[in-house]
């Protein structure tokens, strides 16, 4: 089974996500593990996000949830079918433009933050910039951006001095400071108390409008769903409204 | 470089230790350097300032033993003479013996001398810092060691058993040791005398003024001699000057036995921050899996963590060495043979901080092995 958003009609977003930029996944399947043991991790998929787009994907473990992250990321290859980035196809490039579509135009929010301990809030997203090549100042100011998402004042503490929500608040600064076209956003309230989720979702659901990027977030906590603009169902590989 | 350095900052206890595991490291490489470059002066500095491009000992002489069992005649050296591309041959002579020195105090101090017998006005006859050159019958030159022993030019040696006395006129003003002995150098008549083991009263056996121990020979170009075609010509057997060492007494043993050890250290070296790089790539796995899936390349992690093994390395080989060079110095002051020289200390330092580099190198390959995958779920 395969998504069909509501509103708008499923061909305009397809074409809209390719001329406006957003992502459009067609036909992706994957599978896991080898022989006897395969498992169809994701089965004939077609989903697709457009710029300023939140969308929540939701479903129990194992269901596939990770594994669309996986491929809409450039993290791993589909076995079948294409992930459209910008109307680029992005899924079967070779690693070398994998890893530069995810630092030029891929943000991911992981859980928990997984931020890099080494480094303060601020250090945090310049680091990202370092590693996309660019630079502060060029339209990318970590700064403001970490005054956007109401870490200003941390700027100077590290990970482990930093609360749940505030390493998440980070880490979402860092997703966005290289200016992407695709948030990628993986379980963020899965270690965050029901104030600490809502205020997180919020702010993602906020980022992704003002940033007109498109956001995937998938999620168990069904607590945060109403700040999404849309909400999908995923089930055993399957995608669903 | 951006996480290099903050890594190393942030993780500085970690990144110290290991620092201080090399500067010890470091440490002993320069005491290891310095008492091997000790070594090899107190066993061949004797030889090595002779103006000689090779010696031609006996024919069938054995390296390990050529200076104490070769005996030639004089004749072979005049064969050697009439070769193009020998410039100048000369009779050597080479004995270590036990002596008496008397001061001009009066006391006795026992001391061993390598007697370096030499034609007075040869090539080989040594130029003098202190006092007179060779020349006197009974005349030996010393090495400046012999000086700092406390004797001093004027007073005399008497051979033990021989009774032969030989008085110091002068001095090289350098070291100059066979052996781990300090050298004396003689007239060739007078160490022909001693070594056919006559007494200042005594008439040596019949051809005994014939002989020496090898002919030393110096290059006409500087550093070349058909010595097989001389070998052939003069029925002697010879080999370079730097061959010629190891026929010093102990020269090989020591110089084989700390190169061994030396090796072994540069050994634990690199593999010590191998083994440190590879704990802190498996420690840093899920940060480095984030890393990658926010896009780094690979080039761009191992390039980090080269940075920090670069830093680690270089600031603490430095302090080692630093450390190293002050206790060294002061043991320069000892009798101990010990000596610090620029070319070996560099070449180590350099060996230190490359083989570090390459075992970090070949721990920070599993960097190539991190699935950014294993950034997604809840790992952290």
């Amino acid at each position: 089974m395969t998504t069909r958003s509501t509103s708008p009609h499923p061909d305009s977003r397809r074409a809209g996500a390719q001329e406006r930029g957003g992502l459009l996944v067609e036909g992706v399947t994957l599978s896991l593990g080898d022989g006897d043991a395969t498992v169809t991790a994701l089965d004939d998929v077609d989903l697709d996000v457009a710029s300023g787009e939140f969308v929540a994907i939701v479903g129990p473990s194992g269901s596939g949830k990770s594994s669309l992250l996986a491929v809409a990321g450039a993290l791993t290859t589909p076995d079948t079918g294409r992930v459209l980035l910008d109307g680029v196809d992005i899924s079967r490039a070779s690693s070398r433009e994998k890893a530069r579509h995810r630092r030029e135009r891929i943000g991911f929010v992981f859980q928990s933050g997984n931020l890099i301990p080494a480094l303060t809030a601020l250090d945090q997203l310049r680091f990202a910039l370092d590693v996309a090549g660019k630079r502060a100042g060029d339209g990318h100011d970590p700064r403001e951006l970490l005054d956007r998402v109401g870490m200003g004042h941390r700027a100077g503490h590290r990970p482990h001095q930093l609360s749940g929500g505030e390493r998440q608040r980070v880490g979402i600064a860092r997703a966005l400071v290289t200016r992407p076209a695709v948030l990628l956003v993986d379980e963020p309230t899965a270690a965050l108390d029901r104030a600490r989720s809502d205020d997180i979702v919020k702010l993602l659901a906020h980022e992704t409008h003002e940033s007109a990027v498109a956001t995937i977030m998938v999620t168990h906590d069904h607590d945060v769903l109403g700040h999404c603009d849309r909400v999908l169902s995923m089930v055993d590989g399957r995608l669903s409204e | 470089m951006f996480l290099a350095w903050r890594e190393l900052v942030f993780a500085r206890a970690r990144f110290g230790l290991m620092g201080g595991v090399v500067a010890l490291i470091a440490i002993l490489v320069v005491l290891l350097s310095g008492l091997s470059s000790g070594l090899v002066n107190d066993g061949v500095s004797g030889l090595q300032r002779l103006p000689v491009t090779a010696f031609a000992f006996a024919e069938g002489t054995k390296t390990d033993s050529a200076f104490s069992r070769s005996t030639v005649n004089l004749n072979q050296a005049e064969a050697w003479k009439g070769r193009d591309d020998v410039a100048d041959a000369a009779a050597f002579g080479n004995m270590l013996v036990n002596a008496k020195a008397t001061t001009a105090a009066g006391s006795q101090v026992p001391i061993d001398l390598a007697l370096f017998g030499v034609e007075p006005g040869s090539f080989l006859a040594p130029t003098v810092s202190d006092g007179a050159g060779l020349g006197d019958p009974d005349g030996i030159v010393v090495s400046q060691t012999v000086l700092d022993e406390g004797l001093a030019i004027g007073d005399t040696v008497v051979i033990d058993r021989l009774g032969t006395r030989l008085k110091v006129v002068g001095s090289t003003g350098d070291q100059r040791t066979f052996g781990h002995v300090d050298v004396a150098y003689l007239p060739l008549r007078a160490w022909q005398q001693v070594h056919a083991g006559a007494g200042p009263d005594d008439q040596a056996r019949e051809g005994a003024y014939e002989e020496a121990t090898a002919i030393a020979l110096r290059a006409r170009d500087g550093d070349r001699i058909d010595l097989a075609g001389g070998d052939a010509a003069a029925g002697t057997t010879s080999m370079t000057l730097d061959e010629s060492f190891s026929a010093s007494p102990g020269y090989s043993a020591e110089t084989s036995t700390l190169t061994l050890i030396q090796v072994f250290l540069y050994a634990i070296s690199a593999l010590v921050v191998g083994t440190f790089f590879t704990v802190w790539t498996i420690q840093r796995k899920h940060e480095l899996a984030v890393v990658r899936a926010m896009g780094a390349s690979t080039g761009y992690l191992m390039r980090d963590t080269m940075i920090q093994a670069t830093v680690i390395l270089t600031v603490s080989t430095a302090a080692g060495f630093l450390l190293g060079v002050g206790g060294g110095t002061l043991l320069t002051t000892t009798p101990m043979p010990f000596a610090l020289e620029a070319g070996p200390l560099v070449f180590a330092a350099l060996l230190l901080v490359g083989l570090g580099l390459a075992g970090a190198a070949a721990a920070v390959g599993r960097i190539v092995r991190v699935d950014p995958l294993a950034a997604l779920g809840g790992q952290r």
